[in-house]
């Protein structure tokens, strides 16, 4: 018999019982809840006159639709207080754990859960949200949800789900200066299509993975959804030991060690099988973007978008529409078109270390005078520990917006929305048409592509500003 | 969740590849607290203007196109996993969606709420849509005891898959939850031993 995948070990060790001929029930370790994909979860609850099985299990925030000023104000858009409200009430009556609009430890679901040492390995995490797969950095199986499946969950800590089947993407070699981990995923998606990783859950490996830090392989995981994985994992190793020993809620002391000991017997074996492999060299990937209205319509920064010729047939038509929807046309360069609103946060790309490095750029420097860059930081610790840093003078100083944490601009269901027909350049994780706004047009990109626009004001190859001596 | 054997019905068709959970339902929508309503803002941004009047283009405002079955494109639902796509799906009134490939999430979220995703080959839903340009009023007839699908005007038919279990729990309308309710013994056997339980 072959080995086991990182995968395998997870489920099959969290699998209670199989329903002949279909799915397994799988025992959920940890269950994250937003104020959006809940309150139907919890009024099925009540209908049934039934409570939360295991309340200490589940963890709440509010995210989606909080405003990102001012949040020590109720909230004025009425159909998002109520919604927040109703979590607040839900999490009182069920006996979940909240951290609301002004708790320190708010933000978006899955900065909270790693920052908190709450995500860990071994661990299978859900959540009624597709970015679920942040979490699997950290070796858990860890997938977004339905609401049904979230009142699954509730009622019973377990899932009815079918095992998916295995794929490895590896990444081998070393990242060039100015190219990130976001550009690697936005690689890989353009790659193997946005459809291209469906029915399947991701390891990602290889040695471009494993010299990444954990919120750069966040950022990757983050993103398998995007090429329609159910989720994404990388192995436990040293980085991730070292990023969860301390933290908030993480094990301590013996109990720690202990479970070093148990991750460490995580990685897939040698001779475990995939059903499917793809392998890609890290001297590939440049500075990416994408062009288009799914995230498999990608290019490097330098590239043109394609022409009609190499669009397959059956593709065409979607093709079109797509780049008549972004106001492209087909063989254009993308760089130097000019970009009036720049995104930087969501749960791919919000953490400090995406802070740190877009104020390393723009520090000493100015935005374009016609640019809206605005920064949103993942979690209210984020936001602190920037303001603690200085980043929030250099951001200031720059014209840059560091607001407060939230989902905000990345679906645009609060005010933060980019307005019909103008261009954004985002580092959050999808560019369907309306996402952040209806009519908006969004080009995804890593936080330093994002930077270098903004302080340009059309679309940049970091690599020039990287390259530029410092002035005296 | 209502019951699902068999459906006869016209089609609407949507040809568009990728159709994305925040096009099924865009997420500035997506702030009630029930699960009712969802399908007045199907499609919203195809279907409706920036001053809410509707796009005549758009296949569901041609009051001569009605029809319980959904015709869509390649990779329908990525993206989000809001649930609220199939709400809003089954709220509008279809009750089954016909794609050469469904994502993963949004297949489950349909099933949990009786609405049928029927997966077919590439070939089987160009002739859906060949069809439907030679006649409008052409239909489908979808069987879930047989998993099959027959465009009933040619009489070509084709079978698809579905999972034993979830087909069982259409057929007589039982939601996962019932089952994992009944199964609370060998989950605390489980618990007993799990690593991260508290």
């Amino acid at each position: 018999m072959p080995g086991k995948t990182l995968f395998d070990k997870i489920w099959d060790s969290h699998v209670v019982s199989s329903i002949e001929n279909g799915p397994d029930v799988l025992y959920i370790d940890r269950h994250f809840i937003h104020e959006v994909t809940s309150p139907q979860a919890f009024n099925g609850l009540a209908q049934r006159g039934i409570g939360v099985a295991r309340p200490k299990q589940t963890i709440a925030t509010a995210d989606h639709n909080v405003p990102t000023i001012n949040q020590h104000l109720p909230i004025q858009e009425v159909l998002s207080r109520t919604q927040v409200n109703k979590l607040t009430e839900n999490c009182e009556k069920f006996g979940v754990e909240l951290y609301g609009l002004g708790h320190p430890f708010q933000g978006i679901v899955h900065v909270i859960g790693p920052e908190l040492g709450i995500t860990l390995p071994g661990m299978t995490i859900v959540c009624g949200d597709s970015h679920t797969s942040t979490h699997g950095a950290f070796g858990s199986v860890a997938f977004g949800i339905g609401t049904s499946e979230v009142e699954q969950v509730l009622a019973t800590q377990c899932i009815l789900q079918t095992k998916p089947k295995k794929m490895k993407i590896e990444v081998n070699g070393e990242l060039a200066e100015g190219v990130s981990s976001k550009d690697i995923v936005l690689y890989i998606i353009a790659q193997i299509t946005a459809s291209g990783g469906t029915g399947c859950f991701v390891e990602f490996a290889g040695s471009a993975i494993r010299s990444l830090s954990m919120e750069a392989r966040m950022t990757i995981c983050n993103m398998s959804i995007e090429m329609g994985a159910r989720g994404g994992m990388i192995a436990p190793d040293e980085t991730t030991f070292e990023y969860i020993r301390g933290r908030e809620f993480a094990p301590k002391g013996g109990e720690f060690d202990k479970l070093v000991d148990y991750w460490r017997t995580l990685p897939s074996d040698s001779d475990a099988e995939y059903d499917k492999i793809s392998t890609f060299d890290a001297a590939e990937i440049t500075p990416f973007i994408t062009y288009g209205t799914n995230p498999g319509m990608g290019i490097k920064i330098t590239d043109s978008v394609p022409t009609m010729e190499v669009v397959s047939k059956a593709e065409q038509n979607s093709f079109a529409k797509s780049l008549e929807y972004m106001g492209l046309e087909p063989g254009q360069s993308l760089l130097g078109k000019p970009v009036n609103y720049v995104f930087i946060g969501s749960c791919t790309n919000s953490r400090i270390e995406d802070l740190r490095k877009v104020a390393d750029l723009v520090r000493g420097q100015q935005k374009a005078p016609h640019v809206n860059a605005m920064i949103i930081p993942g979690s209210k610790q984020v936001e602190n520990q920037a303001r603690k840093e200085g980043l929030d003078v250099i951001f200031q100083k720059a014209g840059f917006e560091l607001r407060q944490p939230g989902c905000s601009a990345c679906l645009g269901m609060n005010e933060d929305k980019v307005p019909k027909g103008e261009y954004c350049v985002s580092t959050s994780n999808r560019n369907f048409e309306g996402r952040q706004g209806p009519g908006a047009r969004t080009f995804l990109a890593s936080p330093l592509t994002a930077a270098a626009t903004a302080i340009n004001g059309y679309i940049t190859d970091v690599r020039e500003m990287l390259a530029e001596p410092e002035l005296a | 969740m209502d019951k699902f054997q068999t459906l006869t019905s016209t089609i609407v068709p949507l040809p568009n590849q990728n159709v994305d959970t925040d096009q099924i339902i865009p997420a500035r929508f997506l702030k009630a607290t029930t699960r009712e309503g969802f399908g007045d803002n199907l499609f919203r941004d195809w279907r409706y203007d920036e001053q809410n009047n509707p796009i005549n283009s758009f296949i569901l405002n041609d009051p001569d196109i009605k029809g319980e079955i959904l015709v869509a494109g390649k990779n329908f639902g990525s993206g989000s996993s809001r649930e609220h796509a199939a709400w809003a799906l089954y709220d509008f009134g279809f009750k089954a969606v016909v794609s050469s490939f469904f994502a993963d999430i949004f297949k489950n979220n349909a099933l949990n709420n009786g609405l049928l995703p029927v997966q077919v080959s590439d070939n089987f839903l160009q002739k859906i849509f060949n069809q439907y340009e030679v006649e409008a009023n052409t239909e489908l007839r979808v069987d879930l005891a047989n998993q099959s699908i027959t465009l009933l005007t040619t009489g070509e038919t084709e079978s698809f898959d579905i999972n034993p279990y979830k087909k069982y729990c259409l057929e007589n309308g039982y939601d996962d939850i019932d089952y994992l309710l009944s199964q609370r013994e060998a989950i605390e056997n489980f618990e007993a031993q799990a690593l991260y339980s508290v």
